[in-house]
């Protein structure tokens, strides 16, 4: 019993980090209906870009404090979202009106782009480097369950983005207009939404959601190096998946089930070994039972 | 149609292949030099296995028209069924039985390589586009999991011994049949049903045509000669790991066919020659390497996403 809720905990820290980054991928599946794979690498671009960020933020704020942590994520946020909107710029918005596989290709390339220019030894090199620790940690006993503060760091700073980004798009201008364009785009475009304008938005969005995800999952892993995207991103994409790609909070659900489910099997022995491909199984036995995902809705093709 | 020549010509290719491997051999051995050594003997098979899986991706992803990017998946499937076929009879005294069993191995990984890739297409291939890119990369990295912690198959470290036994001939033989046997699919006027179901899959229904039944048929015959591509790397480089078949190694795979053009095999053929080579000439640059790779990756789907050597009657339908 006590296992299960240890795991359940771990699971559910994990899963808020996978949730966070499937938000991204959603959102630009949503608008411009393709597999943004760059979008793991963006997360990598957070955790450095945190990383030297840090030193020059602690030169002004004490380290490990609250009000220089939040400082931190914002530029790292902030940084992000102009990767994003300038991979979108560069890359994809020239394809806009090509064949789908041709801007999954593109995408898979500008993935390899990133990852690559990162390894050579005069960007980041690929050695693991450690990341700073942002706040100070402590060790909570609940009866006999441990619950780190990073754990619930994690999930809290997940709860207010979740809050926040459901806030944007359900509530502002710029939020409708985001799902009128992802409803139709053609449309939205006639009724006078600046397509562009909404395209670069979401990718600035996902790409932020996916700088702080960087953070807190750096803030769980040994350390960052530029491939440390991969793993995490495929998980996350899954997840979107899972929930139904094109849905928010089908992609948080997704990433919760993902977390929670990695963690329990990586508990149990035998199935360990497996963990890196259950996942994988997830997502076939989802796409094979209910292609939609958990909450999406199935659409009906025309021709 | 297929031409009468078109047999004639895969025995010629057959006869030279095999013919050229002692006097390569002879020559690599005795007379090595800067230009000509067993090194680059063995590149010579690099290409020969690289030409067996580009043309066999080609029939899934180019002439059918469905993203699979998972083809290292069934190659590791071939290699480790070859291999350890060949490690369990393997005879030191009989020689001459050796070829047989090499023949016998390659055959068997092709066919447990088309039996995954059966057992993978038929609930996969209901699903279209990035969807099935997906999940056939799902499909390649469960494998490679499995290869992975399997203690039979040598888990994490790997499958090391095989003998040595893929030569200039074999693997040129073996390039031959793939490119020969894929051009009479698709020739053929079953194979018709393919490019139909590529162009456009409501309409070939509509003629008559299963998409799923021909689907499936592509990726089989696809995954059957991936593995005997697999059984050939094992026997050429000696040792299996199943970091070889990551998915790097399928978007190498997949880059080719893109950068032949898709469904264009003299085009496939030329970028699987090209990309081989490639990296070896620019083992100076090796730091800059992937980072160019990459590059062309993009370039390519911005100017001209039909394939640098796509020249021929077929127009690309976007």
């Amino acid at each position: 019993m006590e296992w299960f809720f240890q795991q359940l905990i771990n699971g559910l820290a994990l899963g808020a980090i996978y949730a966070l980054i499937a938000l991204g991928y959603t959102m630009v599946y949503g608008v411009l209906r393709f597999i943004n794979f760059a979008h793991s690498d963006v997360l990598m671009l957070g955790a450095f870009a945190a990383y030297f960020v840090t030193p020059a933020i602690w030169k002004i704020f004490p380290a490990q404090s609250i009000t220089g942590a939040l400082l931190i994520t914002l530029v790292t946020a902030l940084l992000c979202a102009g990767m994003g909107i300038l991979i979108e710029l560069l890359a994809y918005r020239p394809l806009r009106k090509r064949p789908k596989l041709t801007v999954l290709i593109t995408a898979i390339g500008v993935s390899l782009f990133i990852e690559f220019t990162c390894q050579h030894k005069a960007v980041f090199g690929s050695k693991t480097r450690p990341f700073p620790q942002l706040l100070p940690m402590h060790d909570f006993h609940i009866g006999n369950l441990l619950v780190n503060s990073n754990d619930i760091v994690v999930l809290g700073v997940t709860v207010v983005l979740l809050v926040a980004l459901w806030f944007i798009v359900q509530k502002t201008k710029i939020g409708t207009a985001m799902r009128a364009v992802s409803f139709n785009m053609q449309a939205a475009s006639l009724m006078g939404i600046n397509v562009n304008r909404i395209v670069s938005f979401t990718f600035g969005l996902g790409s932020a959601l996916a700088g702080i995800a960087g953070i807190l999952y750096s803030m769980k892993a040994p350390g960052i190096e530029p491939l440390m995207g991969i793993q995490p991103g495929l998980r996350a994409f899954i997840a979107a998946v899972l929930g139904g790609i094109g849905n928010l909070p089908g992609a948080a659900l997704g990433g919760i089930v993902i977390g929670i489910v990695e963690t329990y099997a990586g508990g149990i022995a035998g199935v360990s070994n497996y963990r890196d491909g259950i996942a994988f199984a997830m997502l076939i036995g989802i796409l094979i039972f209910r292609p939609a995902g958990l909450l999406g809705k199935t659409t009906i093709e025309k021709v | 149609m297929m031409h009468s020549g078109a047999k004639r010509s895969l025995i010629i290719a057959i006869v030279a292949a095999v013919l050229l491997t002692p006097l390569l051999e002879w020559i690599a051995h005795t007379h090595s030099t800067k230009y000509f050594n067993t090194y680059y003997l063995g590149i010579g098979i690099d290409i020969a296995i690289n030409v067996i899986l580009a043309v066999s991706l080609n029939l899934i992803n180019g002439h059918t028209g469905q993203f699979s990017l998972g083809h290292a998946g069934f190659m590791a499937v071939g290699g480790y069924t070859a291999a350890k076929l060949t490690l369990a009879l393997q005879s030191h005294t009989l020689l001459w039985i050796n070829p047989i069993l090499f023949g016998g191995s390659l055959l068997l990984g092709g066919l447990m390589a088309a039996l995954v890739g059966f057992a993978v297409g038929v609930p996969s291939l209901r699903l279209r586009g990035d969807y099935l890119a997906i999940v056939t990369l799902g499909f390649g990295e469960i494998i490679r999991v499995v290869f992975q912690t399997t203690e039979f198959f040598g888990a994490a470290t790997g499958l090391p011994g095989i003998p040595n036994w893929t030569n200039f001939g074999w693997g040129w033989s073996l390039a031959a049949i793939t490119v020969f046997v894929v051009a009479c699919i698709v020739n053929s006027t079953y194979g018709r049903g393919f490019i139909a179901v590529h162009d456009d899959e409501v309409a070939a229904s509509a003629m008559g045509i299963n998409p799923v039944r021909y689907k499936v048929t592509a990726f089989v015959t696809g995954a059957f000669f991936a593995g005997i591509a697999g059984g050939l790397f094992a026997h050429h480089k000696r040792f299996l790991s199943p970091t070889s078949f990551d998915f790097m190694k399928s978007i190498d795979i997949v880059v080719m066919v893109i950068l032949g053009g898709m469904g264009r095999t003299p085009g496939v053929i030329a970028a699987a020659v090209i990309l081989t080579v490639m990296p070896e000439v620019l083992r100076g640059f090796a730091e800059y390497r992937m980072i160019i790779y990459s590059l062309l990756i993009i370039g390519l789907m911005m100017l001209r996403p039909q394939g640098l050597f796509a020249i021929g009657k077929r127009t690309v339908k976007t």
